[in-house]
């Protein structure tokens, strides 16, 4: 009986992972791409992504769900990449001022998007996605008007024929894969980024030791209960603002690397789906809106961009038709984000429900055992 | 002073600002050569194609669902409705009653099923609804081009199959309840009647229903959920009338927004439709948890009002269209206001 339990147990746990992992390994062979094409994909899309999804893990931590609001940092990081490109800084250099340019403006994003999440306690995961949506508007008013008008652009290549205003693609050569081919390795006909992944090794360090300071330690604190951390002195509105502060600078790194990897930048767009990619990567990984883990960020990225190399290919050769892969995938990934959610949201219910019935024990002693029976049935 | 300090924290100052502006946008308009007959026949056209899409969310903000993000399930039901009444060849009134009815049981249906699942995710629903919208979106894009639709005007040409993006209405039921009763003074003044007494219909069959025994509970319910179930209300069963209700509204919204649109827009299209509903009604005076039929009206009129003017006056004033910019602004900035306010005990 109790084994029964802890095999469902895990499939609730996992079922998002498990439903993306069926998915993909039937759609992979129909697919009829090579072995060798999927792997190189993926470990091209392991480097251009995770970073990205990493920045996610911090807030998470601090109880306040999945940042959605880390497209901010991204918008910070192509701000950065177009003054690199406008000044003409080639190569690595180019992404380290790319990166100093932006982490200005991402500390005061996050500042402001962590002020703001504070506002809306208990609903930090809307109010990030409308944030935004909110801020895209502001970044096209600047990049779109500002630039070039106010803020002085030098390069006439870049600009709008109109003499103000950002091209609609940016063309990143002077910076392309140059983190990626600083130290690219070349193993059995794949290239490996080693550079990139190193950064993103550095990065789990970080994570891992950040873990164990005392601010992470507050963080974590703060994530199992907001006011038993207030009450034991820890400044919790403070510390939200740092975990999204921080979440803000690792998006914009995040958003630098992935856009160095690209090539090139769809100035107005590129960060539209930058919010939606990670969100899903990390809940297809098999974290929550209240644990995410490192291994939850890898899973996660390789299970989602398998599906996204392979699915219009499956779908081209099921349906003859490749739109219709493109939209299972999306439909897919939409649907992930929204069965971990509710996933989530039914368990905690469930939880408060245990907690009355608790409460009620002492008064009727039949009441909790009905209440705590469907839970192990329904969280399946 | 004090009262009109009151008047203000009560209103919020974002909405007097935006009317004001609005104001200003109209005064405006004539010295820079905007016609101001042309501006009002307009914005009364969008208030009518959009009113009842932001009259679809009030049920559920009533219920205490929160502000319905899921507004795209209704939609869907809507075009199925649509596309199903131009399947069998419905055209004309026939078309558009027959668009209504069909899309109905899937609205009920898809509503219920939609109730079920926010009812087991309380105190999430909006993230949620969010994207159940979009899967929805997503999903029904695989369906509208596997379907076995056949009308020749609906599906692709080359492949004779799959339905394009848009399809236009023009021989079914386009323009069909602007034009009844429909006032036209001159060459550009135009009143759609027959659109705008429509939306009025539906707004006082909403506030009729919320005069009703199911409307009082169900505000209750949306008010203290827990003296509702002390006064014999049930709590689960009131917030699925109102899912139901709310998505029942938004396939009659996207069916009235089509006929004055003159196409039906598929796929992608319904994705982020949500979002300026949302935007309307808030900019009306609505919160989180309370929203009435003036929130409804007024806040369509005064979103809709800026939606027109600001490209018109703001383009012929700086010579460039900021206008993009500004409703990106203004909506979600209405958004984040209300979502971001601390939620006041009702009155």
């Amino acid at each position: 009986m109790i084994k029964k339990t802890s095999i469902r147990r895990f499939f609730a746990d996992n079922v998002v992972v498990i439903i993306f992992l069926v998915l993909t390994a039937a759609a992979t062979p129909v697919s009829g791409l090579s072995a060798g094409y999927i792997v190189q994909e993926i470990l091209t899309r392991i480097g251009r992504n995770s970073f990205l999804v990493f920045s996610l893990i911090l807030p998470v931590m601090a109880g306040m769900g999945l940042n959605f609001g880390m497209v901010l940092g991204a918008m910070a990081g192509e701000i950065g990449l177009i003054f690199a490109v406008d000044w003409n800084i080639i190569g690595v250099p180019g992404l380290i001022f790319a990166n100093l340019v932006g982490l200005p403006i991402a500390i005061f994003l996050g500042w402001l998007c962590g002020e703001v999440l504070n506002r809306a306690r208990g609903r930090e995961m809307v109010t990030g996605f409308i944030l935004g949506f909110f801020m895209d508007g502001i970044y096209q008013f600047v990049v779109l008007y500002l630039m070039g008008s106010v803020i002085p652009m030098r390069s006439a290549a870049i600009t709008l024929s109109r003499g103000y205003g950002i091209r609609n693609t940016l063309n990143l050569d002077s910076v392309r894969q140059s983190l990626d081919d600083l130290l690219m390795v070349k193993l059995f006909g794949i290239n490996l980024p080693i550079a990139t992944y190193l950064i993103i090794i550095l990065l789990c360090v970080f994570i891992i030791w950040f873990r164990k300071t005392k601010l992470g330690q507050d963080m974590r604190a703060i994530g199992q209960d907001q006011i038993v951390s207030n009450a034991s002195g820890i400044p919790v509105a403070r510390t939200r603002v740092i975990a999204i502060i921080i979440s803000t600078i690792l998006a914009m790194v995040g958003q630098i690397i992935f856009l160095q990897n690209m090539g090139n930048m769809a100035t107005y767009n590129a960060h539209r789906q930058t919010g939606f990619f990670a969100v899903a990567a990390i809940l297809v990984g098999g974290a929550s809106v209240t644990k995410a883990t490192i291994p939850n960020v890898f899973i996660g990225v390789v299970l989602l961009h398998l599906m996204y190399i392979v699915m219009p290919r499956a779908g081209a050769q099921l349906f003859g038709s490749a739109q219709i892969g493109e939209y299972f995938r999306d439909a897919f990934s939409y649907g992930a984000i929204a069965l971990a959610l509710v996933l989530h949201a039914w368990r905690k219910m469930r939880g408060v429900e245990i907690d009355r019935a608790g409460l009620r024990q002492g008064v009727a002693s039949a009441a909790p055992l009905e209440a705590i029976e469907p839970i192990k049935e329904d969280t399946l | 002073m004090q009262k009109l300090k009151e008047f203000v924290t009560d209103f919020g100052l974002p909405r007097i600002i935006i009317f004001f502006f609005l104001i200003g946008l109209f005064v405006a308009a004539p010295f820079v050569g905007v016609r101001i007959d042309t501006s009002i026949s307009d914005v009364l056209n969008r208030f009518g194609q959009n009113a009842i899409l932001v009259l679809a969310l009030v049920p559920m903000v009533q219920s205490g669902c929160g502000l319905n993000f899921g507004l795209p399930v209704g939609i869907i039901a809507g075009l199925l409705g649509g596309t199903l009444a131009m399947q069998l060849g419905l055209s004309g009134w026939l078309g558009f009653a027959g668009a209504l009815a069909i899309s109905m049981p899937f609205a009920i249906l898809m509503g219920w099923l939609y109730g079920q699942l926010l009812n087991r995710v309380k105190g999430d629903e909006m993230t949620i609804a969010m994207y159940v919208g979009f899967s929805m979106v997503t999903f029904f894009s695989i369906l509208w081009l596997l379907l076995p639709y056949s009308n020749p005007t609906m599906v692709w040409g080359y492949a004779g199959q799959g339905l394009r993006t848009t399809i236009t209405l023009d021989n079914y039921w386009g323009q069909i309840l602007n034009n009844f009763l429909s006032v036209r003074i001159g060459e550009s003044f135009f009143i759609p009647t027959g659109m705008i007494l429509f939306v009025l219909l539906c707004a006082l069959i909403v506030y009729l229903f919320f005069r009703s025994k199911t409307g009082t509970a169900m505000t209750a319910v949306g008010s203290n959920p827990d003296f509702a179930r002390a006064g014999g209300v049930s709590v689960d069963k009131m917030r699925t009338i109102s899912v139901i209700v709310s998505t029942m509204l938004g396939a009659i919204g996207i069916l009235v927004y089509q006929q004055s649109y003159g196409f039906i827009q598929l796929y992608q299209g319904p994705l982020y439709m949500a979002f300026p509903a949302v935007a309307a009604l808030l900019i009306g005076g609505a919160s989180v948890n309370k929203a009435s039929m003036v929130n409804v009206l007024v806040g369509t009129l005064l979103f809709q009002g800026i939606l027109t003017m600001t490209p018109s006056v703001i383009n012929s004033v700086l010579k460039t269209d900021m206008s993009e910019v500004l409703r990106i602004v203004l909506s979600n900035g209405m958004i984040l206001y209300a979502l971001t306010r601390k939620t006041k005990v009702s009155k």
